[in-house]
């Protein structure tokens, strides 16, 4: 490595990576968000067979897994314009995002959801508890401990996933490192200093991962 | 008579498992459901507690009578404020402690506070003999010690009436003696429990009245003695005999 690139990548890791926790992390996390509070209404709806509704959930996952992420995104951000809807490039990816995530995390929760028995309801509702109160305190959290290892994986993939928002424009880090090599042309350093720091926000993630779900662990399966 | 009820009819996609049954249950009774498997004991049980939506039929409890078939949510909840239900398969909630299990029909549904709630949960465990095991998930207990406090969790809300439906039938032989004993405990403090059981001399011992069901109806019902010494009806004679001796 020649001493010019070597100081081109010097420079440029530190602007990548601020724009990874500046940009990448908050389109993430926002995204995850929406997409958490989407899958878990798509799911209750379809677990509690809220008539009507359900169907539209089951065409909202269907159309979604059944599309490229990629075209979402240009059919919100390039397409929807020509009929009056015209979204800054960010929001647009969030919302993409949220709803693209949320019809797999949807299928994730309404898989953990049905796998609580039904004798757990039966308890509550035996005890005096409400349709409700039972979801809340005994079938939501176990359905949530089942499905906090996919629903991570779901966060993970996603923080990838945002880097196809430098197709629409919107300046996160590895856009950002398309436009210093436009400048200076050495795809192979910058493109590897993005790839690097993707690993490093995925390895933290799943290191989160593993915690969380020995914490949660707590009343898993493991006899005394 | 604090419980009675009359002309209870349920069927499952067309076929009619509970065909008309009648039942009276005073304060402090006993009752054991006795019959072979498929009777309709299970559902009949699960119709007195709304677990399943009778056809027909009417419960009268305290002088209130009810509509099994089209009880109001309301109806429904003010009922199932005064029964409890022991499972056979415990049902424990698996996310909570034995100690939460006990608590949370006090603090979520009666909306007791936390102290007094867990004064009285720790009480019912000692009762069952769970008091060592407070805090330990259902996963971390034996099949014996979940039923036990499964019964706690049923005592905590003070019920007028128990419904036990086989709770000793999906444990180890062994394991069945501490929780029949915690239930004879029960039919000596004067809790008025409905049973559903296998357990022949537990039933005999500890009933004092008996429901004999099979295919939906009840075949015969009378006092626990007169049952088990002179069965009337020579399916019940059968039956207990069948029990018995299983090997003849
Ligand atoms: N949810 C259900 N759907 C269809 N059939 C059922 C259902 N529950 C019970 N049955 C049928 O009703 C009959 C009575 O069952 P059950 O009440 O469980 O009897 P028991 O408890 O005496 O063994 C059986 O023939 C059983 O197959
Ligand atoms: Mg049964």
């Amino acid at each position: 490595m020649n001493e010019r690139t070597w100081n081109i990548l010097v420079e440029s890791f530190p602007r990548l990576l601020g724009y990874g926790i500046r940009v990448t992390v908050p389109l993430t996390l926002i995204s995850y968000a929406l997409a958490m509070v989407i899958a878990v209404i798509v799911a209750l709806i379809q677990y509690a067979d809220v008539k009507g509704l359900r169907k539209l959930c089951r065409f909202y996952v269907w159309v979604i897994r059944g599309t490229p992420l990629l075209v979402q995104l240009y059919l919100v951000f390039f397409g929807l314009p020509s009929v009056g809807i015209t979204l800054k490039a960010f929001p647009a990816a969030v919302l993409v995002f949220g709803f693209n995530e949320g019809a797999y995390m949807a299928e994730t929760m309404r898989g953990s959801l049905e796998s609580v028995h039904h004798g757990q309801m039966e308890a509550g509702y035996c005890v005096g508890m409400n349709y409700l109160q039972t979801m809340w305190h005994i079938v939501l959290p176990q359905a949530f401990r089942t499905a906090f290892p996919a629903l991570g994986n779901s966060l993970i993939s996603m923080v990838k996933g945002t880097s196809l928002a430098a197709t629409i424009t919107v300046m996160e880090m590895f856009r950002q490192a398309q436009v210093i090599n436009g400048r200076v042309s050495e795809s192979l350093g910058l493109y590897t200093e993005v790839a690097i720091i993707y690993l490093l926000f995925c390895t933290v993630l799943t290191w989160l991962q593993r915690w969380g779900e020995k914490k949660l662990n707590s009343y898993g399966g493991q006899k005394k | 008579m604090m419980l009675e009820i009359c002309g209870l009819r349920k069927s499952f996609a067309g076929m009619e498992v509970i065909r008309g049954i009648d039942l009276s249950v005073n304060k402090g009774d006993v009752v054991a459901v006795l019959g072979p498997s498929g009777s309709g004991k299970t559902t009949m049980l699960r119709c007195l507690n709304f677990l399943e939506r009778a056809d027909g039929g009417t419960m009268t409890f305290d002088g209130e009578t009810f509509d099994l078939h089209a009880a109001t949510r309301h109806e429904v909840a003010r009922l199932r404020r005064k029964t409890a239900f022991v499972f056979q398969s415990y049902n424990l909630f698996l996310n909570k402690t034995a100690l939460q299990n006990v608590t949370l029909g006090l603090t979520v549904s009666r909306r007791m506070d936390r102290e007094r709630a867990r004064e009285i949960a720790v009480r019912c465990l000692e009762h069952v003999g769970m008091a060592d095991r407070l805090h330990s998930y259902p996963s971390q207990l034996s099949g014996g010690q979940q039923q036990r406090v499964a019964i706690a969790r049923a005592l905590a809300t003070e019920p007028e009436i128990i419904f036990f439906d086989e709770p000793t039938s999906a444990l180890d032989p062994e394991l069945i003696g501490e929780v029949l004993s915690v239930m004879r405990d029960l039919a000596e403090e004067g809790m008025t429990m409905l049973i559903v059981t296998h357990e022949m001399e537990f039933a005999r011992s500890v009933s004092n009245k008996v429901m004999f069901m099979e295919g939906g109806l009840v075949v015969e019902s009378g006092p626990s003695r007169e049952f088990f010494s002179a069965p009337k009806e020579p399916r019940s004679r059968e039956f207990i005999r069948s029990v018995l001796n299983p090997k003849q």
